[in-house]
């Protein structure tokens, strides 16, 4: 393959609910950032469902992409995608179109850690160059920062994430979707601090018990919503803040990077300000809509990975639902 | 010098060392607010783990490991009031003494880690800057980070620490230090001592806790 100066890369993001294409040059210009939602009926993500969705919407979110773009498929010079980690049949139906793509345009394919690419469209997005990042969803809860060659993970949830906490206790409490924004707003209304557990273990933090207790107090009757949902906000952040602390103080990073879909909220916000403000560190943040799951995050790190020599086979591009991003070697962030 | 100095700043808590406490020579230990933490909360959790500390302190020495006296706490403040250790920090001793003192230090601090585990206490931040010699004794400071636990995963964790900072602060003498070390380990733990090392060299593969090789030597 000849070096090519300008590249341009188209992103596929499927782990979860939301199926993203992004289309990213190498001098890291968003052409286009496409995202559909998958909003189950009832109850969370149903992952088989979730990836049908993905499947039938895959060739209009692709059109609109190049579309919104102005490029034909023959600029495309990489494709990329979310190889893990993810749910199984999500992370499926996006590795299947992707290598359909490069098969069909004879282009190279690049397989990303989806948790690594949150962590370098952060990067990209908020000038930060070499930051702790607190990375909070509804799929993935942990504090990382990049050490001889990898993304260390220096704490991590021990079951569940705290978007998922936030998302089935709104779903419990019968708030509407999406639960995260929903157990925000209505937290703002309350100001009781109501005791539930809080469990951080080492640099490790735990949800599910936290989320038992809220549930109980919910069913229990015996306190208002309103405190309920302020008082599981300010533990869950709490927790969070505390290991971001330490692995601050430990890593002594001058920046701090507050990225995923639970950055949205402005009381976890507030308290990565505080923390960092403490520290010395500056505060930084990634606009939203690539914070959330989305395409450009993986096409900008495909282009990454690309430009230090990996690739891909199709014949064994298969996904890894449990993929660790410190498993992987980064070798883009030891030529800068 | 001023009876009340700083003499240490960390994530969670402040240190002073005061001369004269009721005529005492003491450290006072105090956790600090968290700005950003709900009042309510914060306090809550910094008195209950100034009780949690001294309780586990104590529990080191009926294990046999000797830690300082606490002479006071008081929760709602989130202090304590220890004895003053006057020695040196085993970090700063050890590579200026004879070889078999040296090794001798070693088997001694594998004996008390391994009276820790055995009573079912995790140190948490086991390293030789957390290790205070006086004379012939070997003060195990800093129970901050300490939990009870008899899981082989903590038990693993707290070796890997001592091994870490054998590698990056002792390195002359890593692998006859940790010799010694595990030696005084297996003496107290016996059978259980097996499943520990292995569970060690499982997470140093495990490479999460991989750092900057040149800042291993710990606190700050």
């Amino acid at each position: 393959m000849e070096k090519k100066e300008h590249l341009i890369c188209l992103g596929i993001e499927s782990t979860a609910d939301n199926l993203g294409i992004g289309i990213v040059s190498s001098e890291g210009k968003i052409l286009a950032n496409e995202v559909e939602v998958h909003i189950p009926k009832t109850g969370g993500i149903h992952p088989r469902e979730a990836a049908q969705h993905h499947a039938s919407e895959f060739g209009r979110v692709l059109e609109k992409a190049l579309r919104i773009a102005k490029i034909g498929s023959k600029e495309i010079d990489l494709i990329s995608f979310s190889q893990g980690p993810g749910l199984g049949p999500c992370l499926r139906t996006g590795a299947t179109a992707a290598r359909a793509l490069a098969v069909y345009l004879n282009i190279p394919l690049i397989g990303v850690n989806h948790c690594i690419a949150h962590v370098e469209i952060g990067r990209l997005m908020s000038g930060a160059k070499d930051p702790l990042t607190l990375y909070v969803s509804g799929g993935n809860t942990l504090i990382t920062a990049y050490e001889a060659g990898r993304y260390r993970i220096f704490g991590e949830t021990l079951d569940i994430a705290v978007g998922n906490c936030l998302d089935t206790f709104a779903r419990e409490a019968g708030l509407p979707y999406p639960g995260g924004p929903a157990v925000e707003t209505i937290a703002a209304k309350g100001n009781l601090l109501l005791s539930l557990p809080y469990i951080v273990k080492g640099m490790d933090l735990s949800f599910s018990g936290l989320l038992t207790a809220a549930v109980l107090k919910l069913r229990g009757g015996q306190c208002r919503l309103e405190d309920l949902c302020f008082s599981l906000q300010e533990v869950a952040f709490a927790m969070l803040g505390e290991v971001t602390e330490r692995a601050l103080a430990h890593t002594k990073k001058h920046e701090l990077l507050l990225t995923g879909g639970v950055a949205a909220n402005k009381r976890l916000r507030s308290m990565i300000q505080l923390i960092a403000e403490e520290h010395g560190a500056a505060s930084k943040f990634v606009p939203q809509k690539f914070a959330t799951d989305n395409g450009a995050m993986i096409a900008w790190t495909g282009i990454l990975a690309y430009v230090s020599g990996l690739r891909t086979d199709v014949e064994t591009s298969y996904i890894d639902s449990n993929w660790r991003m410190d498993e992987v070697e980064v070798p883009w962030r030891s030529l800068n | 010098m001023e009876k009340l100095e700083l003499i240490a700043k960390g994530a969670e808590a402040d240190i002073w060392h005061d001369i004269d406490w009721n005529g005492k020579d003491v450290l006072i230990k105090k956790r600090v607010r968290k700005l950003y933490r709900h009042e309510e909360l914060d306090n809550q959790l910094r008195s209950y783990r100034t009780i949690h500390e001294a309780l586990i302190m104590h529990r080191a020495k009926c294990a046999g490991v000797p830690t300082p006296l606490i002479y006071q706490v008081i929760p709602e403040e989130a202090v304590i009031v220890m004895e003053y250790i006057n020695g040196e920090k085993v970090r700063d001793v050890i590579n200026f003494v004879g070889n078999e003192k040296r090794k001798e230090i070693f088997r001694k601090i594998g004996i008390q880690t391994g009276r820790l585990h055995k009573s079912g206490i995790i140190h948490g931040d086991l390293t030789t800057s957390n290790m205070i010699k006086e004379k012939a004794i070997i003060f195990f400071i800093d129970f901050g980070l300490a939990e009870l636990s008899s899981e082989d995963e903590k038990r693993g964790v707290d070796l890997h620490l001592m091994r870490r900072m054998l590698v990056s602060t002792h390195y002359m003498f890593e692998e006859e230090l940790f010799k010694a070390f595990e030696d005084g380990y297996r003496s107290i733990m016996g059978g259980e001592a097996e499943a520990v090392f292995k569970k060690m060299k499982e997470i140093e593969k495990r490479g999460r806790y991989v750092e900057r090789e040149n800042t291993l030597d710990g606190d700050s």
